[in-house]
């Protein structure tokens, strides 16, 4: 039956009606209306879905609702600071780094959380993480160019 | 200039471009169009080339004397000097909406950040065919750019009259007008405040050439970028409206099963629960999709159906169930073969075959659906929105006027989104709940009931001279279609002909057509020919070509390719394609390494080179021909969809490999600008040189011809010794 579910969301507490097993991507979608997290394929193998769970890049398709409640849950929504784009976003639009940019939110979060861990990564460590993230328009160079630029900026800014 | 060229060219027919009548309402009539847009300064464009034409249809609803037939374009000059320009073209990754403000910022003389562009709605937008075949570049930019000139020639007016001096001195830049004897001027918002101006546009207006264009031609960023990365853009899926409800449809268990026995009883408890039962379309709409998903498995049904053919046996049943008695449009006979196969000192036969592939854009198609006061309105991710309009107004018996239909900026197509399907059953369900209803398609969906890219036998008999000439070419398509079947090549004997067949799969456009197809047998043949000839690839065509455009693209992939190359290690091979198709010239180098005893094949590096015309986003169009070369690496190497008794048996991204990071290899794309020629488009023909490229790199590299795609699906044979 459907109870109500505590989230923390960017920051802010929220409450979900709905059944524990509900996958996450659902809740965010539906429940909440913060529709920047994707659905793409539903078994965790495009990463559209990617949210940042306690920091860890995780596909919201594959965890159910009940076990996100535990900790905090960052979302495209919630990247800017202040009215400023997070590097990994402005890195991105400098780049060009889309062309119907459906994955784009996606690849942002999982390019946030693998520089969080991998602040100095090589070329090959990018291209290894982002694996499970699926540009079906094929701009691939350009994505993986600007998490490369977006780690560089966030190490002059003391960000990694 | 540009217009008289763009005469020239002709869309072959093409039975995979889907076509549906154009229906002809415009329910803005002008006096709503001010009272929409406010006061202003509007111009509308009209097709006035047969090949315009073909792709527009007459506008009723404007009185015939306030606006005359196939009006293509429009745009408006607010009090406030905003510029905004109509066109039912749909943004789908391949950047339109910012080539073609690209296009009017340039002709009318304003920043670019001024212009606003408002695409694929049909009730403000002008009848569109649909965004298909490359056609926005070659029709739409020239159109909006004669609007743009004819709306800077009434500006320049306005402010003679305003003057009282000669138009012919007055200059138009940065958004306003100067008379150069004395420095007054006065900006587009000023002249356009309190006028309700509107002109019909003059068919000889001249437009700004590619050589003196001050907006268009530059790398300008994509449009509304900002919203992409912020996750603010609202695609279809997106979408929320008040007491909207998700909706779900019951799918039979395979094509062209029907329904016997249906058992709703147990769903008569969920109140909450919408179903639908109208023939064989059974769907649920509920509060959320689990609700609706619950409510269907819950009815139970029975489906009588039908044996089917299987992929395994795919190539066979397509050569078997060949229609007899093709027409004339779809043979091409030159000279005689017979003849030039007798004079030939070189014969090759060789079949070639293509499977089907899925488009797979990451948005899946998608649908919201409102109905108000016996009007709808649907939301729907499609490079048709007329022809879905259509589809709406004849399944519900709607006058198309009260039917309008929105495409959001879409998660990508590549010429997989031309029908109506989801908004059809968002709509069904709608009207049903009496409130709206958004339908999503599962990833399973997508890969099963949506259209695929049609497999094909290609067969070709051909024969060289002693000197490597070609004496000869005899080449039959099944199934896959007639784009880019001709060859480029010269030869003084053919026959070229396309086979209808039975297709045991929903077929429909997809990135390039056959033309995927057609170059890769043609391509492929070729390097068979250049080898039994002993002759360099590259020379072989070379020799055998006259049209300058094609040279030139193969020589700059190969200069800066390096062609021809040396290998430097065992494995290593080099392959070339080229051709041209929907205006656009293109040539790809491929270099693979070849594991011979893993059976491992990796492509190394891609250099294609692309020609145009005269580029309108050197940035957007190198986006275009990287992507469409990775894309293709996809249908060159391993995607196949694999089917069994009218069942998808790979319907998901487990199962159905598209490129991904690692099998991106380095990717150059060579652009050659042609200010001298008008623009085509670019979101197709990149893709077409890469899978001969690489099946004849792979030759090289191993000695082992593959003439099917996907050419490695599960690696090369591994040979034993």
């Amino acid at each position: 039956m459907a109870k109500p579910i505590e989230l923390e969301i960017n920051g802010k507490r929220y409450q979900v009606q709905c059944e524990p097993e509900t996958p996450l991507l659902s809740a965010l979608r539906d429940e909440l209306n913060l529709t920047g997290t994707k659905y793409g394929c539903g078994e965790g193998q495009c990463g559209a879905c990617t949210v940042l769970l306690g920091g860890t890049p995780r596909r919201s398709c594959q965890i159910p609702v009940s076990a996100a409640a535990a900790k905090p849950i960052t979302t495209i929504e919630g990247l800017e600071k202040d009215g400023h784009l997070h590097p990994v976003q402005q890195a991105f639009l400098d780049a060009g780094a889309f062309q119907c940019a459906y994955c784009t939110s996606g690849m942002i979060l999982s390019s946030v959380g693998f520089l969080k861990a991998n602040p100095r990564p090589a070329s090959a460590e990018v291209i290894q993480f982002l694996q499970g993230n699926i540009c079906r328009c094929g701009t691939y160079p350009r994505i993986a160019e600007a998490v490369r630029q977006a780690a560089m900026t966030m190490l002059e800014a003391g960000q990694g | 200039m540009m217009n008289e060229t763009l005469v020239t060219f002709v869309p072959e027919p093409e039975r995979y471009e889907f076509s549906a009548e154009p229906m002809h309402h415009f329910e803005l009539a002008r006096r709503d169009f001010f009272k929409f847009l406010g006061a202003g300064i509007a111009v509308f464009a009209v097709a006035k080339n047969s090949v315009a034409k073909q792709e527009t249809a007459p506008t009723h609803g404007f009185h015939q004397e306030e606006l005359p037939e196939a009006i293509t374009a429009w745009l408006h000059i607010g009090e406030d000097g905003t510029v905004t320009a109509f066109t039912g073209k749909v943004e789908i990754g391949q950047n339109i909406r910012t080539s073609l403000a690209q296009t009017v910022a340039d002709e009318l003389r304003v920043p670019f950040d001024t212009v606003r562009m408002v695409t694929a709605d049909t009730a403000l937008t002008p009848f569109d065919f649909g965004t298909v075949g490359s056609r926005s570049m070659p029709t739409m930019s020239p159109q909006l750019r004669r609007a743009a000139a004819a709306a800077r020639d009434l500006l320049v007016g306005a402010a003679a009259k305003e003057w009282n001096v000669a138009a012919e001195g007055l200059t138009a830049a940065d958004g306003k007008i100067t008379d150069p004897a004395t420095g007054r001027a006065l900006r587009y918002a000023e002249l356009a405040r309190g006028k309700t101006l509107a002109q019909n546009l003059p068919s000889e207006d001249p437009v700004t050439p590619p050589n003196e264009w001050t907006i268009a031609g530059k790398a300008i960023p994509k449009k509304d970028a900002c919203s992409f990365v912020t996750g603010e853009h609202k695609y279809t899926p997106d979408l929320r409206r008040p007491g909207m409800l998700y909706g779900k449809v019951l799918r039979p268990p395979s094509f062209g099963a029907t329904l016997t026995s249906y058992d709703g009883k147990s769903t008569q408890a969920m109140s909450e629960v919408v179903i639908v039962r109208d023939g064989d379309f059974i769907g649920a709409a509920a509060s959320n999709e689990r609700e609706a998903s619950k409510a269907l498995e819950a009815i139970h049904t029975e489906w009588k159906e039908v044996p089917q053919t299987s992929s395994k046996e795919l190539f066979s049943y397509l050569k078997q169930n060949a229609k007899a008695g093709g027409d004339d449009r779809s043979r091409r006979i030159k000279g005689s073969v017979e003849n030039g196969l007798a004079s030939a000192t070189h014969h090759l036969d060789a079949t070639y075959t293509v499977a089907f592939i899925a488009h797979a854009p990451l948005e899946p198609r998608a649908a919201v659906a409102e109905w108000s006061e016996g009007k709808l309105t649907v939301w729907t991710g499609s490079q048709r929105p007329f022809a879905v309009r259509d589809e709406l107004a004849d399944v519900f018996h709607l006058a198309a006027q009260n039917v309008r239909v929105i495409v959001p900026d879409t998660g990508s197509a590549y010429g997989g989104k031309h029908t109506g399907d989801a908004a059809l059953e968002a709509a069904r369900l709608a009207r049903a709940a009496g409130r709206p209803v958004q339908v999503v398609w599962t990833r399973d969906e997508e890969f099963t009931w949506a259209y695929f890219r049609p497999a094909g036998v290609m067969e070709i008999k051909s024969g060289i001279a002693g000197d490597g000439t070609l004496t000869a070419w005899e080449f039959h398509n099944y199934n896959s279609g007639m784009s880019a079947i001709e060859t480029p090549y010269v030869v003084p004997n053919q026959h070229i002909e396309f086979h209808t067949t039975q297709c045991p799969l929903r077929s429909g456009s997809y990135r390039g057509l056959a033309a995927t197809a057609n170059f890769f047998a043609r391509e492929c043949h070729m390097d068979e020919l250049a080898r039994a000839a002993e002759l360099d690839p590259l020379e072989f065509r070379l020799k055998n070509l006259s049209d300058p455009r094609l040279r030139a693209v193969l020589e700059a992939a190969a200069k800066s390719f390096g062609w021809p190359r040396k290998k430097t290690q065992t494995g290593q091979g080099f392959g070339i394609a080229g051709g041209f198709e929907k205006g656009g010239y293109v040539a790809t180098c491929a270099e693979v390494a070849v594991d011979r005893n893993s059976g491992g094949v990796r492509v190394v590096r891609i250099t294609t080179a692309f020609e145009c015309g005269a580029i309108v986003n050197p940035d957007g169009l190198r986006n275009q021909v990287i992507g469409a070369n990775i894309q293709g690496l996809g249908g060159a190497l391993f995607e196949a969809i694999e089917f069994e008794n009218g069942r998808i048996t790979n319907p998901r991204f487990s199962r159905y490999r598209v490129p991904r990071f690692r099998d991106v290899p380095d990717v150059e794309a060579v652009l050659l600008d042609r200010k001298d020629l008008p623009s085509a488009g670019a979101g197709e023909t990149p893709i077409m040189g890469v899978a001969p490229a690489i099946g004849n790199a792979i030759f090289d590299a191993a000695g082992v011809r593959l003439r099917g795609l996907p050419l490695v699906p599960g690696g090369l044979p591994v040979t034993r010794s």
